[in-house]
């Protein structure tokens, strides 16, 4: 059995390609999804604050609703309290779930060893960057989304479909760098990933250069980091990509050993190297 | 572009070959520094060609008194401060703008534009625009104060920080000790100032000045064409980012500049007074001053803290040689504008090189 719980906090409440009541859903489904199992139920709990119009509460639920619906969970139980003004800022949401771990799943950082590959179902930063654009009122030609989804359909096929999946993780907040960055320190062994083979949508790139953020830090919410041995590496990724979740799914890098201490590496477009540290402080947004 | 890029590292290779000694090439933008640390591109230089960072960082060469004068306007309850994000976190004497907040007085803005639609908003206070950025950010600070001269919006200011570039290179060559053999000359500021106005330091110094863009390969073959100059024993002003730089430059933004501000003799952090090397508002704009308004005198003040920014600056050591370095000095512990700004060196260092975590 696993059991989880997170609390959702998102400015502003209603993005492109989602809002803070899918995201609720989606995010402690996907924490199940990660960690090997089948997420059954969810709680609800928001905290609401007084004046929130009623309107946008009932836009949330029926969202919230909706990605139940798609994920194929109940929610099961829930409670509501209001708060003074002042007290929350608008409404703050949390779930709890549960869900059986699937037959066989073994996940752990312990089952990482040298040669592994490294699996994401697809774009990153596509999330964190729609959000900063909205919150920063800056407009791009092309529209940017959240990738906000459940990720349980996917996860479960490839742990029923396979036995090569060592470990998974959601990169959401602090991207695929925080990610990458605890599974080198969780296991001791370093990462090297390949910049050419990240799937990046370009005018999320773009945003992230103009405002000087690092792709790499960015957050998801449908997205998971696989660790899979090698021999097993051509099927996760064939079984990703034949799933609506995964089709740009790809291999982006391997578990190395550096004999040294442990460090995430990226092979730059041209051939170069640098480190990927842990994201750090808050991004600001530069000058020119 | 695996081609491009072997034949602009044997022009590195040849050129240290023939000049039989490390070669220096100082990048002087900052958006330079970090595609060159975030493309990885220092390991696939010949060992004999060193990279310096210049001062090429908005935030890094301002000053500490600037930061006092802002810190000084922030404090006042007539004043909403308007500043570019990442000078928020740069140190004062007195702490940081970021330590202030969350003092409702303190807005991020992303342009002069923002700035401007601030005071539109708040009538009852004075909106003073941290206006810092070299020629690239100039022009936009100029169309402001000139939307509100036309407009009549009198509560809004401009505190310029406003730098050229120019005279900063010419002060970095006018010392003794500096190790400048060539300058990768930056992408958005020449597209400005036109790849034409170096040739002063070609003709006065000698020193090879190659403009390129900030995509890896660009970088890569601009240092390959400064290579190529330095072995054939030439210096010549050229531009390899043909899409964006011509000789002239933006004559319209030069245009727009050059109305409403007149260069002064201005402090730079590290480099100290250079002459002629910042934009002061002209006399008729002086409404629009926010230190004629407020009555600011610069004086500057000696930084005791023990950072070594202004060294880094000039090029003259790395970051790691100073003792704060990833110690007491960290993005998130700035000592030293280097660390604060995404664009500065130390930060760079810190966020994408090896050194000191191996």
């Amino acid at each position: 059995m696993c059991f989880t719980t997170d609390s959702y906090v998102v400015k502003p409440l209603f993005f492109n390609g989602g809002d803070i009541g899918k995201l609720a859903v989606c995010g402690t489904i996907n924490d199940l999804a990660v960690a090997g199992s089948e997420p059954a139920a969810l709680s609800l709990s928001l905290i609401i604050e007084e004046g929130f119009e009623f309107e946008l509460l009932e836009k949330i639920l029926a969202s919230i609703s909706e990605a139940a619906r798609v994920n194929g969970v109940g929610i099961v139980t829930g409670d509501i309290k209001t708060v003074e003004a002042g007290a929350a800022d608008k409404i703050f949401i949390n779930t709890a779930g549960i869900g059986a771990q699937l037959d066989g799943a073994d996940l752990g950082f312990k089952r990482i060893a040298v040669g592994d590959k490294i699996i994401i179902n697809g774009t990153i930063g596509d999330h964190g960057m729609t959000i900063i654009s909205q919150r920063e009122g800056i407009k791009f030609q092309s529209q940017m989304a959240s990738d906000c989804a459940g990720l349980a359909g996917l996860t479960c096929q490839l742990l029923r479909n396979t036995e090569g999946v060592k470990f998974m993780r959601d990169p959401t907040r602090g991207g695929l760098a925080a990610t990458l960055n605890e599974i080198s320190r969780g296991s001791g062994l370093s990462v090297e990933i390949r910049e050419a083979d990240i799937p990046i949508n370009p005018t999320v790139q773009a945003a992230a250069d103009m405002l000087g953020f690092d792709i790499l830090n960015i957050a998801n919410e449908g997205k998971f980091v696989a660790i899979v041995s090698r021999e097993s590496a051509d099927d996760c990724l064939n079984i990703c990509r034949k799933h609506p979740l995964g089709k740009e799914a790809n291999i982006i890098g391997e578990i190395v050993d550096t004999g040294d201490v442990p460090v995430v590496e990226l092979v730059t477009k041209i051939g170069g190297k640098r480190i990927v540290q842990m994201p750090y402080g808050r991004e600001l947004p530069r000058i020119c | 572009m695996l081609e491009q890029i072997y034949k602009a590292q044997c022009l590195m290779d040849s050129a240290c070959e023939k000049l039989g000694r490390q070669i220096n090439i100082m990048e002087v933008c900052g958006t330079h520094t970090v595609s060159i640390f975030r493309n990885g591109i220092r390991p696939t230089l010949p060992k004999r060609l060193k990279l310096l960072s210049g001062p090429g960082c908005p935030v890094c060469v301002t000053d500490q008194s600037y930061i006092d004068s802002v810190l000084q306007l922030a404090d006042r309850d007539d004043c909403l401060i308007a500043t570019y994000g990442d000078m928020i976190r740069v140190p004062g004497t007195g702490g940081s703008l970021e330590s202030k907040q969350p003092s409702a007085n303190i807005k991020i803005v992303l342009s002069s534009e923002d700035a401007l639609e601030l005071a539109r908003a708040n009538p009852d206070k004075t909106v003073v625009f941290v206006a810092v950025g070299f020629e690239t950010t100039a022009p936009a600070t100029a169309v402001a104060v000139k939307e509100a001269a036309t407009e009549g919006i009198d509560n809004f200011c401009v505190l310029s920080g406003h730098k050229v570039v120019v005279p900063a290179m010419r002060a970095l060559l006018s010392e003794k000790n500096h190790n400048i053999d060539a300058f990768l000359c930056p992408g958005h500021v020449s597209a400005i100032i036109g790849f034409g106005a170096f040739g002063e330091i070609v003709d006065d110094f000698g020193r090879p000045c190659v403009v390129a863009g900030f995509e890896p390969l660009q970088i890569i073959e601009g240092l390959g064409e400064s290579c190529r100059q330095l072995a054939e024993g030439k210096a010549e002003a050229k531009s390899i980012y043909t899409a964006v730089v011509t000789k002239q430059g933006n004559t319209t933004a030069q245009k727009i500049i050059s109305e409403r501000f007149e260069v002064a003799d201005g402090y730079w952090r590290g480099l100290g007074l250079i002459e002629k090397s910042t934009l002061k508002l002209k006399d008729k704009y002086s409404r629009f001053d926010a230190v004629r308004r407020f009555d600011i005198s610069e004086i500057p003040t000696e930084d005791r803290s023990g950072c070594r920014c202004g060294e880094v600056l000039c090029g003259l050591i790395e970051p790691f040689e100073c003792e704060l370095f990833e110690k007491t000095c960290t993005p998130e512990t700035a000592v030293g504008p280097c660390m604060v700004s995404s664009e500065g060196t130390c930060a760079a260092w810190f966020k994408y090189g090896r050194e000191g975590r191996r």
